[in-house]
């Protein structure tokens, strides 16, 4: 990047550790967490916003962060995959994933989880069928989707 | 991508202030649209100007029964506002058809009506596109064009505009409140977005440097008879061939006042004041829908890959009436087509 501008310095929270940043602008969220934060649980799959790889929670809301610009992010408060388990305990989806065999490969499992968490923060989801919509911005080419709404329901069944 | 500047505006005014100051630059919100493009070159500006963080951002009751949507409320939080899914159901089915949760959480209403067509040609930039640069020609009239349009279309654009928030905009007859340096004006959705016709590289009649700053609806909601049809290739998460978003007023076994738009056919949400009108007084039954169907695609034309969606917007039309006139609106989880 040869070109690269000014921008405003931006301080987030990522997992509970406060990060002070300068930033070319063109940054998106997804690459300053796993090129400067080194948190690679984040997986980078389209990088045009087309299939959950990337899903992270900014201030408790699942969001695209291959589509955020990390600039625009000052003052916000962002949950990752690694910031899911506490104490070394898995988050109850986490272990809902595993119960389930809710995955073959595991590329997409960390946007998988952080949607999960957005999806039943966000309360809108019932039924399977609400489940399987409000989760189909997260894609799984291994085929995995009956053991993710199985794990999903398990989760809810707990929270 | 290519380098830009990047400022955050403090106030509607500080963003007017900046973009007199910054030709070539854009004002940038849930950035899901644009970053993309940038990542692609289609965009290029020369400057963001941030307004995420101005105070844009509610859903206000107005005099007469309105509601005013700040152009900076998510497109989550608008689907599931309470007034919107009591009074404008519609609205709140074709925000939740469009797109995943995860964009609706970032894509703003203003940014919403300002979504550029996904026209893949648009895309490419190794293929002449008219909307990318005047008189480069059109790759899509005698290329790929399944996803294109069928009305409205002109020799230089045959592109559709991508959204279903602005389907059902049309039939709430929406306004669009904007701010510049002339200053603030109101636009009819129907004004909002152009024919394509030999300047397809200006989707709006927003000029460059105004900002939205409310969409604005009037107090007829149609919450009792409507619904929102979204016909795509997979069940979600993905853009229409056709949608039909519906708002009927049923009076004594009659259609006192019918409303219908399409999406995904045109370079704008499509109405057409004949084939309302011909909805008007007449029981609700297939006979009146058909008929209605017709003259909405009386002038409709295919290119080819993209001619099955003339038969299909014709039968999404019938069954998008018949879903409204029976107050049984499609459900955006469970498929199955009422």
């Amino acid at each position: 990047m040869t070109d690269q501008k000014s921008a405003p310095p931006v301080t987030f929270t990522v997992n509970g550790a406060r990060h002070a940043l300068a930033l070319d602008p063109r940054s998106t969220l997804l690459d300053v967490l796993r090129d400067h934060l080194d948190l690679t649980g984040t997986k980078k799959g389209c990088d045009q916003g087309q299939c959950g790889a990337c899903t992270v929670l900014v201030d408790g809301r699942r969001v695209l962060s291959c589509l955020t610009l990390a600039v625009m992010k000052d003052g916000a408060t962002i949950t990752t995959v690694e910031g899911l388990a506490k104490d070394g305990t898995p988050h109850p989806l986490q272990q809902a994933f595993i119960d389930h065999d809710a995955f073959q490969c595991g590329y997409c499992t960390p946007g998988q989880l952080c949607s999960a968490v957005g999806l039943i923060a966000e309360g809108k989801a019932r039924t399977a069928d609400e489940i399987r919509e409000l989760m189909s911005g997260n894609i799984c080419r291994c085929g995995a989707y009956p053991n993710i709404v199985a794990a999903i329901q398990q989760a809810m069944g707990q929270s | 991508m290519i380098g830009f500047e990047y400022a955050r505006a403090d106030s509607v005014a500080d963003a007017l202030r900046q973009m007199a100051v910054s030709p070539g630059a854009k004002f940038v919100a849930g950035g899901t649209n644009l970053v993309d493009l940038m990542k692609m070159d289609v965009e290029r500006p020369a400057k963001l100007i941030d307004v995420s963080k101005l105070p844009l951002d509610k859903v206000e009751e107005v005099a007469g029964g309105g509601l005013r949507i700040g152009a900076l409320v998510a497109n989550s939080d608008l689907a599931y506002h309470p007034l919107v899914e009591q009074r404008y159901p519609v609205l709140s089915r074709a925000l939740l058809a469009g797109a995943s949760q995860q964009l609706r959480n970032m894509a703003s209403v203003g940014g919403n009506l300002l979504q550029r067509t996904r026209c893949p040609y648009f895309y490419d930039l190794v293929t002449p596109c008219n909307k990318r640069e005047q008189g480069a020609g059109c790759s899509a009239v005698g290329g790929l064009n399944r996803m294109n349009a069928i009305l409205g279309t002109s020799e230089s654009c045959i592109a559709v505009h991508p959204s279903d928030m602005c389907v059902a905009l049309a039939v709430l007859e929406a306004t669009v409140r904007v701010t510049g340096p002339r200053g603030e004006r109101v636009i009819a959705l129907s004004d909002f977005h152009r024919l394509p016709g030999d300047t397809p590289q200006r989707d709006t009649n927003l000029e460059g440097d105004e900002l939205i700053t409310s969409v604005e609806l009037p107090a007829r909601g149609f919450a009792a008879n409507y619904t929102y049809l979204k016909i795509r290739d997979r069940l979600s998460y993905a853009f229409a061939l056709v949608s039909v978003a519906v708002g009927l007023e049923l009076e004594g076994g009659t259609i006192k006042q019918a409303r219908f738009a399409l999406g995904g056919v045109a370079h704008k949400p499509w109405r057409n004041a004949r084939a309302e009108a011909a909805l008007q007084g007449r029981a609700p039954d297939e006979a009146a829908f058909a008929a209605a169907a017709d003259l909405m695609l009386h002038e409709a034309r295919g290119f080819g890959h993209n001619t099955f969606k003339i038969d299909l917007a014709r039968r999404a039309i019938v069954r998008a009436l018949s879903q409204a006139a029976r107050g049984t609106p499609q459900s955006q989880s469970n498929k199955k087509i009422a």
